[in-house]
């Protein structure tokens, strides 16, 4: 699994991207960021407040509840502030 | 149409092709966002804008795609930049053609309100404090979810 993170997030984790791959029982959303944030250091930092962060899987945005596979596209980000 | 890129647009350039040839367009509008030199009461030096290649693409042809069903628009135009911009730069265009005013003005009014709420871009600010992340605004989350209670009656 791929993990992109974006803005506040990528300085906190310290990480713009990685391959990782979850224990098996990481089967959604919810999962993976509980997963990320177990990691610990910069991790639990940047994911200390999950309702500042957004997901997308597969570059579409994703719900708590959607699952995730081994071979997905995830990305971390917070509200986006273009325009 | 819709262009992510990091150099500068030509407005009146930009404009003239996209109504070049069709003379069913009666009503152009645009709507240019620029870099403000204040954002509450620090003085703003730059910004660097980044975001989501692949992602940001299809987000903004997904925006479009919507414009194009709810509005009966001729043409439309989005081009957002990234990169280092400083105060007085274009930041992004979006531009829609129609036969008519009210479906043109409306068309470009939801093209920006969704944009800013749905497309992946991000802006760090550089202040003489240092840099910060810039932080979503609930009144942008409520412009765009206007966008969502109606649909607007120019639609066919």
């Amino acid at each position: 699994m791929k993990l992109l993170y974006f803005a506040w997030l990528k300085t906190r984790t310290g990480v713009g991207e990685e391959e990782v791959s979850p224990p098996s029982e990481v089967t959604t959303v919810r999962d993976l960021l509980d997963w990320i944030r177990s990691r610990g250091g910069g991790y639990a930092e940047a994911l200390s407040d999950l309702s500042v962060i957004k997901v997308a899987i597969n570059q579409e945005f994703a719900r708590p509840d959607d699952p995730v596979s081994p071979g997905d596209e995830v990305a971390l980000f917070p509200p986006v502030t273009g325009g | 149409m819709i262009r992510v890129q990091r150099e500068d647009f030509d407005l009146g350039a930009e404009l003239a092709a996209l109504t070049a040839g069709n003379p069913k367009v009666g009503g152009l509008a645009v709507f240019v966002g620029l870099v403000r030199d204040l954002s509450g009461s620090s003085e703003i030096g730059a910004m660097t804008l980044e975001h989501y290649p692949g992602m940001t693409e299809r987000m903004l042809e997904e925006i479009e795609a919507e414009a194009q069903e709810r509005w009966p628009l001729e043409a439309s135009l989005v081009v957002h930049r990234y990169g280092r911009l400083e105060p007085g730069d274009q930041i992004v265009l979006v531009a829609t053609a129609s036969a008519h005013r009210e479906a043109a003005f409306e068309a470009c009014q939801f093209l920006i309100d969704w944009l800013k709420t749905k497309a992946p871009f991000w802006k760090l600010e550089e202040t003489a404090q240092g840099s910060r992340w810039v932080e979503a605004r609930d009144s942008d989350d409520r412009a765009a979810a206007r966008w969502t209670a109606s649909k607007p009656e120019a639609a066919e």
